[in-house]
């Protein structure tokens, strides 16, 4: 197979616009007649319900939630990148591209990202026009702030909260094209598999999670936001619903997944305080504007800290070791992600962790209470103010900015974050990997359109942070409403697609036996059980630091676990009843199998980039080592339930210069 | 810590339901939901059906989780959603009673969870600004004054859980319109459909079966997110001055 990217001719910075101006076009007349189908309500996925809706295609969409809103990229923090240059600080088009290409530690399409940075500013537009609330200045003007691995403030947020409010703004927009009978919703309904009849996607299968009845679902096109697979490692900040289901069921179907091995692991979360932990918190990343991340440089310092002799403020300042400063002065707390995670763990392996586990690192606010302190003092006109009445202004201005995140620490903790450094550690966040697609957002299987974080095209082996909000939404609101034309132009003497054909027919009984399958086993472990084994081979050897030994045995392991399962998996209930716990078993089935492909990924990547660092390719002081003439590619995944096979797609830089990264 | 929980179980909506008493064995570090997945991990251990919840970002933010704690939506702290809650807010022995939210417009699906969906019915009669993708003009076109950005995230940051109708003694859904209609209202760009807005919103509340609004405020005691009546007070007004107004009639 051959993988054509369809990247159009032409300067980079035409590539968009005359291509947009000259791809066909479906009319009005034959929009009104056109199904399709939108899985997934999150930025991606609700933004292309609506705006394929608002242009009189007839769309359905579809999701397991109860709601639209609860889409998981409700939960995004910090904010959403747009190239505005509204600060006058140097930042362009041109500039966010690169950013993001040198972010992706260039490992993603380039044209796909200058498209993402091109549509950036609509984004923003759109949103405000959409009466989201975005952070101001006194004029009235909208505000911004900076994340790692940039050097301009181009990030747009609405306090703690950006994805919420994006999300919400949405949910509106598709909740007006529902009103408007554009758009009919299925709530609590979560695709089973992907129908494809001639080789094109027309439709799917969807079980109805409130009476366990299967439904068959036709369309002309499947449009897939249905976002990353992060909970392959049981524990990550995803919430607890996020799956890959979706997703994998087209691959068996014949869809490729890129790229499953790149994985991004947050810096700033908190840490695991025990075994019965479901999930893992995020603590934005905003929080390394102002916080300095440190370890005790002496090994029996951390070890009375692990064991309560001694507290964070016990240790004097020249006995810490502030290690992103001292090893990335240029960027210092504020380098990118990847960068940031393996320094944490690096230190927490020489021993110089300080929870018990001996897993996490302090973030330390008092310098930044101590610094806005004076600067309030002084700004107040108070002369030799007293070091308690500095800290409690400066604790002010620091609750101001950061007041929801401090309490949320608090609420999860009980630790008081302004008076002890708060204590975090790197955990799963976001999947770089995803379902091969096009320039089109069209995956190999024709018709077959996946969105946000569900597809791999535009981060790379590793996202700046800010970023997946702005590619959710310009994929689903900008990109896919002109490319989708490109397919459907074609489809306009295809008459409604059947329901009641063969190969729906064929679909349903084979998702049913799989349903039945799965709670006749009655064996003796929960689903849950499964999972969190799952997680602990993914954690251990295709984590922060993978080799090839390490991988070998996962991909062994992962095998055996998926074999257990399939014998003594305990599912209680029916498939014919509301059953959340066959819900689960189902997708945990699917990350048995992508788990695999996972290492697999790992393992024929003899290089390490961004989120992927393998512990046999770095420099002497323990950078990532790229190898860019073997491994300048894409690797895409078929998978036929037992058998990866490895298509690749050659990445072709022609205007951006292959540099090792530095933040130093 | 020991406790013992009372906790709802209904089979579905048409059947009658009850409570069931268990012992569970927690830690203080432990959420309230982790709580309830050692229970569901026992249960199945058991072969036993285990108690059905809602739950998705355990973070606070998707307003999944729904639970009557003690005769309290969410439990017994304040700005706190289910997910939020950690048991050392317990103490070892204690009874602790788990209901799901009880409302004529939220039936029960199974257990705790209950269907919420007349919510995303009054979105939709109104709860957005009518702008197709691609028609927004420059994002700084449209200066809004710092304050009033603050006001109108303070209204938009509700969950949409419900936790209001829940504290309501009449299951009035007035604080989680309001939020909405305030949000909209208030901002330059959602002032034109106004009218509109306020009306089909209030309409379809009435018609998905919520009560009156009788000013207890117990909905603003426990909203999770803190969210004020006094956006009340301005939907009222909205409603009033469409009423009087304007041509407008939904």
């Amino acid at each position: 197979m051959l993988l054509e990217s369809k990247v159009p001719v032409g300067a980079l910075d035409e590539k968009w616009t005359k291509y947009r101006s000259t791809m066909n076009l479906v009319a009005p007349n034959n929009k009104r007649r056109i199904e399709i189908i939108v899985v997934g309500t999150g930025l991606a996925g609700a933004s292309a319900a609506a705006t394929l809706g608002e242009l009189g295609y007839k769309v359905k969409c579809f999701t397991f939630h109860d709601s639209p809103r609860r889409a998981h990229s409700i939960a995004a923090q910090g904010g959403i990148n747009a190239a505005k240059n509204y600060q006058n600080d140097g930042d362009s088009v041109y500039r966010l591209f690169y950013d993001t290409i040198k972010g992706g530690d260039y490992r993603s399409r380039e044209a796909n990202v200058h498209r993402l940075a091109e549509v950036s500013r609509n984004i923003i537009d759109q949103a405000v026009a959409q009466g989201v609330p975005f952070a101001r200045e006194y004029g009235g003007l909208l505000a911004n702030r900076s994340f790692g691995g940039v050097q301009v403030s181009r990030t747009f947020y609405a306090r703690g909260q950006t994805g919420q409010q994006l999300l919400i703004g949405a949910y509106q927009s598709l909740s007006r094209q529902i009103s408007l009978g554009n758009v009919t919703m299925y709530n609590r309904h979560e695709m089973l598999d992907l129908v494809k009849i001639d080789g094109k996607a027309r439709g799917i299968i969807a079980r109805n999670l409130l009476t366990g009845e299967l439904e068959r679902h036709a369309a002309h096109c499947v449009v897939l936001g249905t976002g990353g697979y992060g909970n392959v490692f049981y524990l990550s900040t995803n919430a607890m619903g996020s799956n890959v289901t979706a997703a994998w069921r087209a691959v068996n179907r014949g869809a490729l997944m890129a790229n499953p091995c790149y994985t991004q692991i947050h810096p700033t979360c908190i840490p695991q305080s025990g075994d019965y932990q479901s999930k893992l918190t995020l603590m934005s990343e905003s929080l390394r504007n102002d916080g300095r991340v440190w370890v005790p440089a002496k090994q029996e310092d951390a070890a009375a800290i692990r064991e309560g002799r001694k507290n964070a403020l016990d240790i004097p300042e020249e006995d810490r070791d502030y290690y992103l400063e001292r090893r990335y002065p240029a960027f210092g707390n504020l380098v990118p992600r990847d960068v940031a995670s393996r320094a944490a763990k690096v230190a927490c392996d020489e021993g110089l962790g300080v929870v018990k586990t001996g897993k996490a690192v302090f973030l330390d606010f008092a310098s930044a209470i101590q610094r806005y302190g004076k600067s309030e003092a002084h700004s107040k006109g108070i002369h030799n103010p007293n070091k308690d009445a500095i800290t409690k202004m400066g604790e002010d201005v620091v609750r101001a900015k950061y007041g929801n995140l401090f309490q949320m620490y608090e609420k999860i903790t009980g630790e008081d974050p302004y008076k002890m450094p708060m204590k975090i550690y790197p955990a799963v966040h976001y999947t770089m990997g995803g379902l091969w697609v096009d320039y089109n957002l069209e995956t190999n299987v024709p018709g077959l359109f996946a969105l946000g974080e569900a597809n791999f095209s535009d981060h790379g082996a590793n996202r700046l942070g800010a970023s997946a909000l702005m590619q959710g939404l310009a994929d689903g609101y900008f990109v896919i409403p002109y490319t989708i034309g490109q397919f459907l132009s074609g489809e306009i003497r295809t008459p409604n697609i059947d329901p009641n054909s063969p190969e729906f027919a064929k679909a349903e009984k084979a998702t049913k036996e799989r349903l039945e399958k799965l709670v006749k086993i009655k064996g003796n472990r929960s689903v849950e059980d499964f999972h969190r084994s799952l997680g602990k081979i993914m954690w251990e050897y295709c984590g922060m630091a993978r080799n090839a030994e390490g991988l070998k045995k996962a991909q062994r392991m992962i095998r055996e676990l998926r074999e257990e399962f399939w014998k003594d998996v305990f599912v209680p209930g029916t498939q014919d009843e509301f059953n959340p716990e066959l819900e689960k078993a189902a997708r945990v089935a699917d990350f048995l199998e992508l788990g695999e492909v996972f290492a697999l990924d790992a393992l024929q990547r003899e290089e390490s980039c961004g989120g992927h660092f393998r512990e046999e390719h770095q420099t002497p002081e323990g950078e990532a080592l790229r190898r860019d003439a073997e491994y300048a590619y894409v690797a895409a995944w078929a998978w036929d339930g037992d058998k990866a096979e490895m298509i690749r797609e050659d990445l072709t830089f022609e205007n951006v210069e292959l540099k090792t990264r530095s933040y130093k | 810590m020991k406790l013992t929980l009372k906790v709802w179980r209904q089979k579905s909506g048409g059947h009658k339901g009850d409570f069931e008493t268990h012992q569970v064995v927690a830690n203080e570090h432990m959420s309230f939901l982790e709580m309830m997945d050692v229970l569901n991990q026992t249960l199945i251990e058991q072969k036993k059906d285990p108690v059905a919840f809602e739950h998705d970002c355990r973070e606070g933010i998707c307003g999944s989780c729904n639970m009557v704690i003690d005769g309290r939506p969410h439990g017994p702290q304040t700005g706190t959603t289910t997910c939020q809650l950690h048991m050392r807010a317990f103490k070892d022995g204690d009874v602790i009673v788990v209901e799901p939210w009880r409302s004529t417009a939220f039936p029960v699906i199974k257990d705790l969870v209950v269907d919420r969906s007349a919510f995303d019915r009054i979105i939709q009669a109104g709860g957005y600004i009518s702008v197709n993708t691609g028609q927004a003009q420059d994002a700084n076109a449209i200066p809004v004054e710092k304050d009033l950005a603050s006001a109108a995230f303070d209204a938009a940051t509700c969950i949409g859980c419900g936790a209001c109708v829940a504290a309501c003694p009449n299951g009035s859904a007035m604080l989680f319109t309001s939020a909405k209609v305030a949000h909209l209202n208030m901002l330059p760009q959602g002032e034109i459909e106004a009218s509109r807005r306020v009306q089909g919103m209030v309409k379809q509340m009435d018609e998905e079966g919520f009560g009156k609004c009788s000013n207890m405020g117990a909905c603003e005691a426990e909203c999770p997110k803190e969210i004020s009546i006094t956006n009340i007070a301005m939907m009222n007004r909205a409603y009033i001055a469409s009423m009087l107004g304007s041509s407008t009639n939904v």
